[in-house]
């Protein structure tokens, strides 16, 4: 705090008067204390703002009162800080340490409890401490020119020019410009260093697992990889999912075999997918999607075309999905168009089919699914 | 106060620095330094020290805290979830919570403190703006001030996501996909962020890192350059008796503002305590693990990102699809606009005021928000557009709640988002407008006494007295405007400032600021019976 | 034994034995069990009362809006007032008229949740220390079950649909809390809440919440079973009996488990949380501020 010179170039105490400086200087000497005896009536009537130093008002009666008070407190403090070193000790750790949740209520209790009333009755204490018993006085303050006279500045200004003159940075472009030649790309050379944060988009947000899946079920000679109920894996027949306005949280069977475990979340992040039974004399389906759906049973991309919440709130009265996070609402029954909310596309659709009497999907989704990016097109 | 010199030890420790490091000038300076005394120039004080309290509570939790992704399957004293797999950083923080003594009082209290972090800085900038605290020469510490606070937003988006429950994830998973939206570059800023697609293995880490390091290393930064140009520049006072322009009236920081600070350093620590002890926050057990196809209802950002989360919201579905492009106005505008406005419009706003006003004078008294009707109006114009989408970051609660359509609290926020803030404009300024009026009233003619009088000729009035000492001068400190120089003098010569389209549009703002201002001054035409019938009440002034 | 074994050859024979076997075994359940055979003459006869209670009980609360053979009625421009009750099952008509949605008062956004009428009223205190009071309520509770039973029996009897499951899958001990969790948070939270306690849909309708007492596991299995109003149907082959127990005994441990860190602000998450944090963390704070730098004490004012 070496910056201070200049504000408090004399000293401000109020008994004090200060050393004469340059202009201004004058009316430092401050106000605010003379004699308390001259003063007392004045301040008692004269309180602006005097929420401390009353002490001296005060009789040694009250005075004392008030010290009784705020021992008291600061011995509640004391206590309270006491007692939380011993239920620490003594039984926060009893019967082989604190777990679970009854244990970690209790233990929170005590802690919190004693800890809070410490500080608070300590924090008490030295309010009152200063509101009744200090006796110091308000005392008044030159406020400084904060910007420097004419000529300190001209001086520095010269010093500076000086300086500059002397070094030969001004003299000699060829030097200054090879030497901002030479910092340039040292500046660029940490934005290099950033980039093995992560790889390239590439094609990455383009597919999803369902892509592999279908291909993988597709060199075993079947026609597309089955739907597994997320959290159970157990594939879904048709009739299994028959009733009309059933709704489940599926994903492409074998994610959990196949893909390496550090991979299977990142995975499951885009392949997730809800699966619909909309009464079939309600569905419309979209253009060239006529078969993508087995009487009514659709499956969408649960990530919202949004920002990427799972669009997963499905009302099978009016069969709206919506995403719980931004309330874009999408109908399930038209291709998932959006009918209300800040998303602008439709959630992208499964090609579902049977086989075997399970329900499969027959390829990739045909559009990246998610929030849109620039590349998206 | 005795003349004795101070015990041994004291002076022992500061002589030992003082010939080292020369202190003593500095301490002899400093320790009388006068801090005027407000209730509302605490308001920072709560958001310094719950920075202390985050810095040593955060501490403790790095302690146990394993900022890790990988995958493992919980078997520890939490029942519920025992057998369910989850990332070490979800399992982690079940442990400090279950099996850490005092783990969860700190982790509570971590958390209520960031809560009060944000909530203070808000509050303290709220005052700074409507006294005027922030003209020359504070400028520079209201802007320190802004960054610090979006410094905060995203030192608390992170924070809250370490734990990696179900509830930040999906926080993440919306970071990401704003993230994913921003043209060009969007894709790519993904993937380097995240090390690969959502969510990954690298996220918590870099994350960690960034919260207990780097951000908390530029706040505490901010913070001491804002501590240090406070001292140097002097605190602000309230425009009452004995507060000039010169001079600074109030008690000194030894001991008595020093007694102050730290009972409310204790009362920080307290109440932050307090709610740690008993109400529960982020019970991250309750959410479970991150899982990117779960999600629940009401899934919420804390408050500061709240109006991020509503404008979001309540935003129609604008995006342009063209030339194998798409640009998302509907994730773009939200993210960046509000805020934008807020903030940017906050740290520009000292400079246009000033351009304005054609004030380039430096302040040290606040001014009362009825004093500057523009100011005040504009603030309240930014706090209403800032509380709606605040309020509509939270509409599928408020629509729960209250049972009204989910469809129509968005198109109540749509349309009140834009009418709010003109609405709160008007109205503000005409309370500013009249509290003038009536301050220029008591000042002209005088308080109301309720002394009835008869005069000789029989007829009643009330006795008008002069207001108080004191409350005639917080009532003058009013500046009244002055009509500025007309723009084109008797010779048709325009004035400096006013030339150009520039200068045209300051010269109109300036009108606009100053046009309807109530002059507020002794000696008005006020009823002189009224005034020297009060004359009686007049102080003795020092 | 050659005999026997010749005649094990006959064609008859095997006809002949099995013809035997019945004789015996009516012969064994004729002479053992004569009670039981007029037990289910007797019980038939009452099974028809039942069915007439039930049916009495329909048409006086329910056949105004659903109809008088439940086929459902239309207002005049054909728009669903009321479904057909044909097949819904016994499931769907316990869980509407137990949680009292059923009989509904008026048409809003949605049915809520209300006590139920008191013919049907089965979760009535019964324990009065009045004897008298206790055995009057106990009568009350007895008949109201029993109505609820009839109800659901005629109901089922009109089409057959899902049966209310018996009180063993529904034991919340049973559950695989950890699957019942993961399952929850994948297909109910986004609706109820982590924990619960509900949520907003469109047009006004709301998910209710589930973290009451009165909502019971009975109830929460033929919710998910029969989907009742917007909720989406899980029918006992898409999530098993023993997943729905799974997630019956997360929603109960859930609401069961106490606060640990203090009161739970009604656990709904960072909105409550943050008001909390500005009216009661800032506000106390703000009283501290003022209290520190408020002006003299009064008594002092004037000394």
């Amino acid at each position: 705090m070496s910056d201070d010179n200049k504000e408090t170039a004399g000293p401000e105490g109020p008994r004090e008067g200060g050393e004469p400086r340059e202009g201004g200087a004058r009316r430092e000497r401050v106000l605010g204390t003379p004699s308390p005896a001259r003063e007392k009536a004045l301040l008692a009537e004269d309180d602006i703002s005097a929420p401390a130093g009353v002490g001296e008002q005060l009789d040694e009666a009250s005075m004392k009162r008030a010290e009784r008070i705020v021992a008291t407190l600061f011995m509640v403090a004391f206590a309270a800080s006491v007692a939380f070193i011993a239920y620490f000790i003594g039984w926060s750790g009893r019967d082989g340490g604190m777990h679970g949740v009854v244990r970690a209520r209790e233990s929170n209790f005590w802690l919190g409890g004693t800890m809070a009333l410490s500080f608070l009755a300590m924090a008490a204490g030295v309010t009152i401490w200063v509101r009744r018993l200090m006796t110091s006085k308000p005392i008044v303050q030159e406020r400084h020119e904060l910007a420097a006279d004419e000529d300190t500045r001209a001086a520095f200004a010269q010093d500076f020019m000086e300086g500059a003159e002397d070094s030969g940075i001004t003299k000699r472009p060829l030097l200054r410009r090879t030497l901002l030649l030479a910092a340039a790309p040292l500046g660029l050379a940490p934005l290099v260093l950033l980039r093995d944060l992560g790889p390239l988009p590439e094609k990455r947000l383009r597919h999803t697992y369902w892509g592999e899946a279908v291909k993988r079920a597709k060199s075993e000679g079947k026609k597309g990889v089955r739907l597994v109920v997320d959290g159970t894996h157990r594939p879904l027949r048709v009739s299994d999912f028959a009733s009309p306005g059933s709704m489940i949280t599926v994903l492409p069977e074998g994610v959990e075999e196949h893909v390496p475990e550090d991979e299977v979340l990142t995975q499951n992040a885009k392949a997730v997918t809800i699966l619909i039974n909309v009464p079939e004399d309600r569905f419309k389906p979209a253009k060239g999607r006529e078969n993508w759906h087995i009487n009514g049973i659709v499956a969408y991309s649960k990530v919202c075309t949004h920002v990427g919440c799972p669009a997963a709130l499905y009302e099978q009265t009016t069969h709206h999905i919506l995403c719980p996070c931004h309330q874009s609402t999408f109908d399930a029954t038209d291709a998932a168009k959006v009918i209300f909310g800040p998303a602008a596309r439709p959630l992208p659709q499964l090609p579902l089919s049977v086989e075997d009497g399970y329900i499969i999907a027959t390829s990739d989704y045909h559009e990246p699914v998610g929030p849109s990016f620039w590349e998206r097109g | 106060m005795s003349d004795t010199t101070a015990p041994k030890a004291i002076e022992g420790t500061l002589g030992f620095i003082d010939e080292r490091l020369g202190s003593t000038t500095f301490f002899r300076r400093n320790v009388k330094k006068v801090f005027p005394d407000h209730w509302s120039f605490m308001l920072g004080e709560i958001a310094l020290y719950s920075f202390v309290i985050l810095l040593l509570t955060g501490t403790f939790l790095t302690l146990w805290f394993n900022p890790s992704m990988k995958e493992v399957v919980y078997d520890g004293s939490y029942t519920k979830l025992q057998g369910v797999k989850m990332s070490e950083a979800y399992a982690s923080t079940l442990r400090i919570s279950f099996d850490v003594r005092g783990g969860l009082l700190m982790r509570q209290i971590h958390h209520w403190a960031a809560i009060l972090f944000m909530a203070s800085i808000l509050a303290h900038m709220l005052r700074v703006f409507f006294t005027g605290a922030y003209r020359k020469p504070r400028e520079l510490n209201w802007i320190i001030g802004i960054n610090m606070f979006m410094l905060g937003m995203l030192e608390g988006l992170f924070g809250y996501s370490l734990p990696d429950d179900l509830l930040s994830g999906t926080g993440l998973r919306i970071t990401q996909g704003v993230l994913e939206s921003i043209p060009l570059v969007g894709a790519y800023g993904y993937m380097f962020l995240f090390g690969g697609e959502f969510p990954g293995q690298d996220i918590i880490p870099r994350l960690y890192m960034l919260h207990i390091l780097l951000i908390p290393g530029l706040i505490l930064g901010l913070v001491t350059a804002h501590m240090m140009i406070m001292w140097h520049q002097k605190h602000t006072a309230m425009p009452v008796k004995n507060q000039t322009e010169k001079k600074v009236y109030g008690y000194p920081f030894y001991p008595v503002f020093m007694a102050k600070t730290g009972a409310y350093f204790l009362f920080v620590f307290g109440v932050v305590a307090l709610l740690g002890a008993f109400a529960q926050i982020n019970p991250i057990w309750l959410f479970g693990p991150y899982d990117p196809g779960a999600i629940s209802s009401g899934s919420q950002p804390d408050w500061y990102m709240g109006p991020l989360e509503g404008a979001l919201r309540i935003m129609p579905n604008w995006e342009i699809s063209a030339w194998g492009h798409t640009v998302s106005f509907n994730v773009l505008i939200p993210a960046a606009v509000p805020l934008g406005i807020i903030f940017g419009g906050a740290m520009a706003w000292p400079f246009i005021e000033a351009w304005v006003t054609g004030d380039k004078r430096q302040h040290h008294v606040n001014t009362r928000p009825r004093n500057a009707p523009v100011r005040t109006a504009t603030g309240m114009a930014a706090v209403t557009f800032y509380g709606l989408l605040w309020l509509a970051g939270a509409n599928d609660v408020l629509a729960e709640r209250f049972h009204v359509s989910l469809f129509a609290t968005t198109w109540f926020f749509r349309v009140t988002v834009i009418l709010g803030p003109i609405l709160a404009f008007i109205v503000t300024k005409r309370i500013c407008l009249g509290l003038q009026r009536k301050d220029a009233d008591v000042i002209g003619h005088g308080v109301e006494s309720g002394v009835i009088m008869m005069s000789p000729d029989g007829r009643f009035s009330e006795r008008h007295e002069a207001p108080r000492e004191e409350e005639k001068i917080v009532l003058l400190s009013k500046e009244n405007a002055r009509p500025e120089a007309p723009a084109r003098d008797a010779r048709g010569i325009p004035a400096p400032g006013a030339k150009g389209p520039i200068g045209h549009l300051r010269s109109r703002l300036n009108r606009a600021w100053t046009f309807d201002d109530v002059p507020v001054e002794e000696h008005g035409h006020g009823e002189h019976e009224a005034i020297e019938s009060g004359s009686d009440s007049e102080q003795v002034k020092r | 034994m050659k005999r026997i074994t010749a005649w094990r050859r006959r064609p008859w024979a095997g006809y002949a034995v099995v013809l035997a076997a019945l004789a015996a075994i009516g012969v064994v359940y004729a002479g053992f069990s004569p009670q039981t055979e007029r037990a289910e003459a007797k019980s038939s006869a009452q099974a028809a009362q039942d069915l007439k209670n039930g049916q009495e009980l329909f048409n006086k609360n329910c056949a105004s809006c659903h109809g008088l053979n439940a086929e459902g009625t239309k207002d005049a421009k054909g728009k669903p007032l009321a479904p057909s009750l044909i097949g819904v099952g016994a499931a769907s008509v316990d869980f509407q008229v137990s949680t009292g949605r059923m009989p509904a008062m008026n048409p809003g956004a949605q049915v809520p949740r209300k006590e139920p009428i008191p013919a049907f009223d089965t979760s009535i205190k019964t324990d009065y220390e009045d004897p008298k009071e206790r055995e009057h309520a106990e009568k009350q509770k007895a008949q109201a079950e029993k109505n609820l039973r009839d109800l659901r029996a005629y109901v089922q009897s009109l089409g057959l649909g899902p049966e209310v499951p018996p009180a063993s899958a529904v034991d919340p001990e049973g559950g695989d809390v950890a699957l019942g969790g993961k399952l929850f948070r994948t297909n109910c939270a986004q609706c109820h809440n982590f924990t619960g306690q509900g949520g907003a849909l469109t047009g006004g309708k709301y998910a209710p919440p589930l973290s009451g007492d009165d909502v019971t596991p009975t109830q929460m299995y033929e919710a998910m079973l029969t989907g009742p109003q917007a909720m989406p149907v899980f029918n006992d082959t898409t999530l098993t009996p023993k997943e729905k127990q799974a997630i019956i005994a997360y929603l109960v441990q859930t609401r069961e488990e106490p606060n640990p860190g203090g009161n739970g602000l009604g656990r709904i998450g960072p909105v409550s949380e943050g008001l909390a944090g500005w009216l009661i963390g800032i506000g106390l704070l703000v009283l501290a501020a003022m209290w520190i730098t408020a002006k003299k004490p009064k008594k002092l004012k004037k000394s």
